[in-house]
This record gives structure tokens, sequence and C-alpha cells, in this order.
């Protein structure tokens, strides 16, 4: 199989080394190839983040070009604008649609982005919201994983192979609500809201 | 169907390093690098420690080398410049049991204040390296570097890079062997004693090893030629591999894993067995440079020289049509990297900025303090420079009337590293500069690693805590105070004393980093009746409070801890405890 290249971006602390993680596992478990690139460092919360994870029969390069993106998860709506053009122009965008306020903003030195739901939308977005389909489940935490649970619709991967490795990776006492957490990312897809 | 477990290059050379037998390791934490001294101490039977600095740490390794034990040295690339002076030496003295420094480069500067090419180092201190592509050659690169180290007599770096040490791969692991026993303690003066009479004995021995080390270059698997198609040959080393073999899958390879010394005649083969040579590598022309000099005809390729490679841009340097993109939206705001909600440093800034001070910076989470809305920093260049800038800077100034108070920043982990000879120059040259310690228990900037401020070793165990306080008297600083930084009266009130003393003084502002906290306290909520839009509150920085729609202020209070900074500087008491997070049901 030729390599396929997912990115999930988002703001640092709302779990996407985690779910990227996930990801990785999954596609190993699966039997492929795969890579996993991520930056740290800096401060913990609050700048943009992203994870790569390419999987196939044999994966050189570790990270993503413009372009190159087969699947995008933004976990916030601005970084989906932010890495849209890494996407490619067949690719799938997934789309959490939550704001949350840039500093600039915040500080009144730059305006909120406007129109970019429009713009996403053009681009043939998926838009989702994860953390009220997480808070359905009582956990806003598993937002990550129900993430996952819309992506997992897209890719080649068995359900077992999802819930297993989800299990292995999360706190034993939130194991029963990311199952739940996943599940409803799936059927959110399912339900038809995430055709492309 | 491909197996293996999943490890970061960074995981990989720890348990490389592991499989080779190495019960010591020794580092300082640093990105890229940190990772790796954190899993080696978790594999079994082993020992490690966090040093207060690069320098240190070589010679901890360099004493379990003499003691003939395998000891692995971790940093990121600007530490290499810290135990530059023992590394040269090293290589005159060579080693007893195996010496393998892991070094990790930044180019792009993720989160480093440069984007220095360790590779110039090997051949500058003439020891060998080693380059790996991937957490496979990770681990077994580490493994082979060992025995290099033995046979040659030589430390050995493992140069990695910020894409090698941070990506995940699929590793295959092996079991660990047990080394040897070890005989009775030899000393070998002419060996270790580096005088001149010795060392220049060993710097002839240097060159023997070295060029040992060349004819090994020759024939080792760690090189390697892959011929395709022989029009166009690329000489390539390290992720630059990677990224060549996915843009230019037909070209021949000349992947070298050996970056240090180089193995001449198989690269004069290899050039003369291809049409066109060129060479692919991030930052420095390091490659380019050593075939050029071998009299080799390299062919130019525009390679940026800034900033990481790709495939992408690979692709490009060699004409390749460029992928078709959907259009980028340029405005967005960004998101500059911030203090976390409760971070103690944020009230230490709050109080530097009432009292304008003209702050020199340091490396740490509160060089943050540099970016708005704080913007309270004028320089950050290497860790502990803030202290002899200060000092320099007063000095420089002491004619003129500053209006504004100097004061120097450092963290904890940062003054433990270098700033306490900054320390020692101040009081012995009589300056009269006031130094702030931000002592947030922790180093934070690079994932909560202990330091001899705290007393948590990287073993677990709870050791000593350096007492500042009874440091400073022992220098003869007889003006030193500690502050809760998030207490902002009393902090700014505490600048405002030392700063108008003529005279030497250190500000210890200590409060554990809000990660660390393990009982929060209630999160607090703004009261919209009582807010009166006047922004006080949002010009903290704090990632918890945003501002509505009207200009209120609004607290998210699923991330505040409830440090309290913000009701402090509220003049309308519209910030009101709350209960907890769940309850109020805060998305
Ligand atoms: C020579 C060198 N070694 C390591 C680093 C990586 N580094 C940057 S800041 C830092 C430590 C910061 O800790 P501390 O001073 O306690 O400040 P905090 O982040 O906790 O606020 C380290 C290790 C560096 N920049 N330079």
């Amino acid at each position: 199989m030729s390599t396929v290249t997912v990115m999930l971006a988002g703001v640092g602390g709302q779990g996407t080394i985690l779910a990227a993680d996930v990801l990785a596992k999954v596609a190993a478990a699966s039997g492929f190839d795969v890579k996993l690139s991520e930056v740290h460092g800096m401060a913990q919360r609050g700048g943009s983040v992203t994870s790569v994870v390419r999987f196939g029969d044999e994966v050189h390069s570790p990270i993503a070009h413009p372009g190159s993106v087969d699947h995008l998860v933004a976990f916030e709506i601005t970084e989906a604008g932010r890495q849209l053009h890494f996407v490619k122009p067949d690719g799938r965008l997934m789309v959490n649609a939550r704001f949350i306020q840039p500093m600039p903003v915040l500080l009144g030195t730059m305006p909120a982005p406007t129109g970019l739901e429009a713009i996403l939308d053009d681009e043939r977005a998926i838009f989702l919201d994860a953390e009220e389909l997480a808070c359905e489940i009582g956990s806003i935490k598993s937002a990550n994983i129900v993430l996952l649970g819309a992506l997992s619709t897209g890719l080649e991967f068995e359900v077992e192979a999802w819930r297993d490795v989800i299990a292995a990776r999360v706190p034993a006492k939130t194991v029963e609500d990311n199952m739940r957490a996943f599940e409803l990312g799936r059927q959110a897809c399912e339900k038809g809201e995430c055709a492309l | 169907m491909v197996s293996g477990t999943l490890l970061s290059g960074n995981e990989a050379v720890a348990r490389g390093a592991w499989e080779a037998g190495v019960k010591v390791g020794v580092g300082y934490p640093g990105t890229p690098s940190t990772e790796t001294l954190e899993s080696f101490v978790k594999l079994p039977d082993v020992y490690a420690e966090w040093a207060p600095n690069e320098k240190v740490a070589l010679e901890v390794a360099a004493g379990a080398s003499l003691g003939g034990v395998r000891v692995l040295v971790t940093m990121k690339h600007v530490g290499l410049n810290v135990a530059a002076d023992p590394l040269f030496t090293l290589a005159y003295t060579g080693v007893g049991g195996g010496l393998v420094i892991l070094v990790a480069d930044d180019p792009g500067m993720h989160s480093s204040q440069n984007e220095q090419d360790s590779r110039n180092y090997a051949r500058f201190a003439k020891v060998a390296l080693v380059e790996p592509s991937d957490s496979g050659e990770a681990l077994e690169f580490t493994k082979q570097a060992f025995e290099l180290s033995e046979r040659f007599d030589i430390p050995v770096i493992v140069r990695s890079t910020t894409r090698v040490s941070h990506s995940k791969g699929l590793v295959e692991t092996g079991d660990t062997i047990t080394p040897a026993a070890l005989g009775e303690y030899v000393s070998d003066p002419s060996k270790w004693v580096m005088m001149p009479a010795m060392a220049r004995r060993r710097r002839v021995d240097l060159d023997d090893r070295l060029s040992a080390l060349v004819d090994f270059a020759e024939t080792t698997s760690l090189n390697r030629v892959e011929m395709r198609d022989s029009s166009i040959g690329i000489v390539t080393s390290g992720v630059s591999y990677q990224y060549v073999r996915e843009a230019m899958p037909e070209a021949s390879v000349f992947k070298l894993g050996m970056g240090f010394p180089l193995p001449v005649k198989r690269l004069t083969e290899f050039a003369s067995s291809v049409g066109r040579l060129v060479v692919v590598e991030e930052a420095d022309p390091y490659l380019e440079s050593s075939l050029r000099s071998m009299g080799l005809e390299v062919s130019e390729l525009y390679i940026p020289r800034t900033g990481e490679l790709s495939s992408a841009a690979i692709g490009a340097a060699f004409g390749l049509s460029a992928p078709q993109l959907r259009e980028a939206i340029d405005d967005l705001p960004p998101r500059p990297p911030l203090m976390c909600p409760g971070c103690p440093h944020r009230g230490a800034y709050h109080a530097l900025r009432k009292i304008n001070a003209i702050v020199t910076g340091d490396i740490g989470c509160y060089t943050l303090g540099a970016l708005p809305p704080m913007s309270s920093m004028d320089s950050c260049v290497c860790m502990g420079a803030s202290i002899g800038m200060a000092h320099g800077l007063e000095i420089a100034r002491s004619d003129s009337n500053m209006k504004r108070p100097v004061v120097a920043v450092i963290g904890d982990s940062t003054f433990a590293h270098s700033g306490m000879a900054g320390l020692v120059d101040i009081a012995y040259n009589g300056g009269a500069s006031t130094v702030a310690i931000l002592d947030n228990r922790i180093t934070a900037m690079t994932g909560h690693q202990g330091n001899p401020l705290n007393g948590q070793t990287l073993m677990g165990t709870k050791s000593r805590e350096l007492n500042i306080e009874a440091l400073c008297s022992a220098l003869g600083i007889d003006r030193v105070r500690t502050v809760d930084p998030h207490d902002l009266a009393a902090s700014v009130q505490a600048l405002r004393e030392e700063t108008a003393h003529d005279g030497l003084s250190v500000i210890v502002f200590k409060a554990p980093c809000a990660l660390l906290l393990k009982e929060k306290e209630l999160p607090f909520s703004v009261n919209d009746e009582m807010c009166n839009a006047c922004g006080l509150c949002i010009g903290l920085g704090c990632p918890a409070i945003s501002k509505t729609s009207t200009g209120k202020a609004e607290i998210d209070v699923t991330i505040c801890v409830g440090c309290s900074q913000c009701v402090q500087v509220c003049r309308y008491d519209a910030i009101e405890a709350t209960g907890p997070a769940c309850d109020i049901g805060g998305v």
C-alpha cells in the first residue's frame, strides 16, 4: 500500500499527542510500517501543535509537507485553517467546531478570524462538535477519542484494533468512557454527517 | 508484514545503550534530547542522573569511563558548547569503558536559541560521529557506537536531530549483554593526565586512531551505497536520507551512517560511478565542503541552508513539479506558546512590568515573559547569561542616569546550570545588580526534571535541596529575600526595594510550577454584572481568561487553577470563587 498521511492539529492540551500515538499503534498492529512525528518543547499549553502519522508498506519521511496530507483532523477551527494547505486537494478534512481564542485575539491586537467556517465549508470540511459529544457521556476529556472515532470511518483498520489500542493506552478508569467516546465519533460519521 | 516496537529516536538510543550493556547514563535536559535519559532510567538495572550542566555530565561520564564501564551521555546541541572543554581533551585521552554522547540538534529551532550543526564538532574535536536516520538506526548505531568507542579508544557522538529524536518508528529490540566483571583498577597517567608532555604523545596517537577509523569507515556497513539509476548520485546522511528516498526513489544514494571520519576512497569511487554527484544535507554544508576538499566535483543544488529540509524541498531542488495545493489562509492569528494558567512566573513578570524593569533574561519557561502581553525582556542569549549581562549593562551605564532598574531574571534549573558563577562575579567585583531567581521548584520547560534546587534525583530519590539563601550568604550577599510571586503586591514591593538598594541583592520568587499542583484551588469566575470590561485581568495573558463579545472577561473554569492573580488585579471585585468545574458545566 502506498503511504497514507494523517495530520492531527490542535492547541496544546487538547490531546492530539495521545490521539496520534493511538493511531500509530493501530497502524502498526494492522501490519503496516508506520512513522509518527511531533514537536515537543516550549510551553505545555496554548501553542499550535501538530502530529503527523504516516503508514504504508514502507514509510520514509516522518513529516508532512504542503499538499501531502490525506486526512486532516483539526481539533480546533483556527488550526484547521492554519493547516489547510497541507491537505491534498482530494484529501479528507475533519474539523472540530470549536474556537479557542489565540492570545493576540484575546489581547485585541488581532481580530478573530472571520468567515473561516465558510472557507472550510467550501473546502468540503466535515464539521463535528467533539466536546459536545464527549459531554454526552460526561467526560469532556474524551473529545480526542471522539475525533479518532470519526477519523476511523475513513481508514481501513478493523474496529477491534482501535478498541484494543485505546483500551491499552488510556488511563484504566477511563476505558469505558473512551470506548463510548470512540463509538460516538464513529456514529456521528456513520449517520452521514461525515460524508465527503 | 512489518513488526517491531514503536519507539521514538530518543527511546531507541536509550534502548540501544542498554542492549550494549550500559549501566550508567548522565545528562542535562534539553529539547529534543531529554526523553533519552528519561527512558534509559526506566530500563532494568541501570543508574542515571541529571547533572547540573552538560560539562559536569560529560566529566561524570569520563570518570565512569576511566573506571572501565560503558556510559551514555545526553544533551542538546547547545549543551555540547558547554561540554566542549572536556570533549576536546577526551579525544586525546580516549576512553576506558565505551563513552557515547547523544547530541540532538534542532534545525528549524523548534525549541532552541540557535541551530548549530554538531557534525562540525566531531571534525573540530577529532572524535567519531554516527548519524542515524530513524529509530531503527538509532538503536543499532548506538549499540555499534559503544563497540567503536572501545575498539578505537575514542568518544563517539551519536548525532540526532529533532525529526529523528521525536519521530517514532518500528524498531526490532533485543536483549542486553552482561558486561565482563571489572578487573583491578590500574592508574595510567600517560593516558589520562593531559599535561603537555603526555598530551603531545596522545596527540600523535590520536591521529593514528583517526586513521584507523578512516579504514574502518571504508568498510563498515554504517555507510551504505544504494545503486539505482546512475545518472544522479546523492550523498546524504541522517533524516535527509529519508527525505531523499521519498523525493528521489530512483536515484543512487551514498548513505553515510558515519559522519566523521569520512570514507574518502568509497566516496571517490561512488563519485566516479554516477553521472552527477550531489549532496543533500540539512543545516551546514558539512558534507559538501568535505567532499569538495577531497577533490570531488560536487554539482550545485539549491538546498536551503536554514531551517529544516523536507522531501518537498528536495523535490523542488531537483526541479520536480510541486504538489497541487489548496490555498493557504495567511492572516490567521498565531498561537505563540504561553505561560500556563496559574503559572507563578506570570506574577513575577507582572511585578517586573510594574516597576518598568530592564530585564536581562535567561532560558526557560520564563523566557515567555518576552512575548505580549508582558513584553518585558531585553535580552536572552544562553543559559546563565542573565546575571553576567545585568552586571555588564550596569557597568556600561554606570555614568549615565539610568532611569529604569536592571533586573537579571533566571530560573532555578538555569541558576544551578550556570548562573552561580555569574553571581560570584558580581559579589567579587562589587556590582550592585538585582538578581531575581524564579524558583518554580522544577526544570519546567523541558518537561519537569528534577534539579539541585528541588533535590529530586532521576533515580526517584529525594536528596538535598540547594539552599539559595545560605549559598548567597556564603558568597557574602546579605540582601536575599524570598517572595511568593502569586502575591502581586509583595512581589512589586520586593522589586521596588531591592532595585532601589545600592548593592547586590537576590530575590527568590518561590512557588511551584502550576502543572505540579496536585490539589488545585477552586477555579474563579467573573461576575458579569460587576465586570467593568477594563481589560486589566486580560492583560495578565492567562489562557484561562478571555474576552466576551461585550468586552467583559470570562474565565474558563476547566483550566483555571485558582491562583488568584486576576482577583488581585481586578479593581471591581468582579472575580469570585466558584464551585468545581464539573458542577458548573463549563465547556
Ligand atoms: C546549554 C543548554 N542546555 C539545555 C538547554 C535547554 N533548556 C532550556 S531552558 C532549560 C531549563 C529551564 O529550567 P528553569 O531554569 O528551572 O526554568 P523553568 O522552565 O522551570 O521556568 C533547559 C534545560 C539550553 N537551552 N541550553
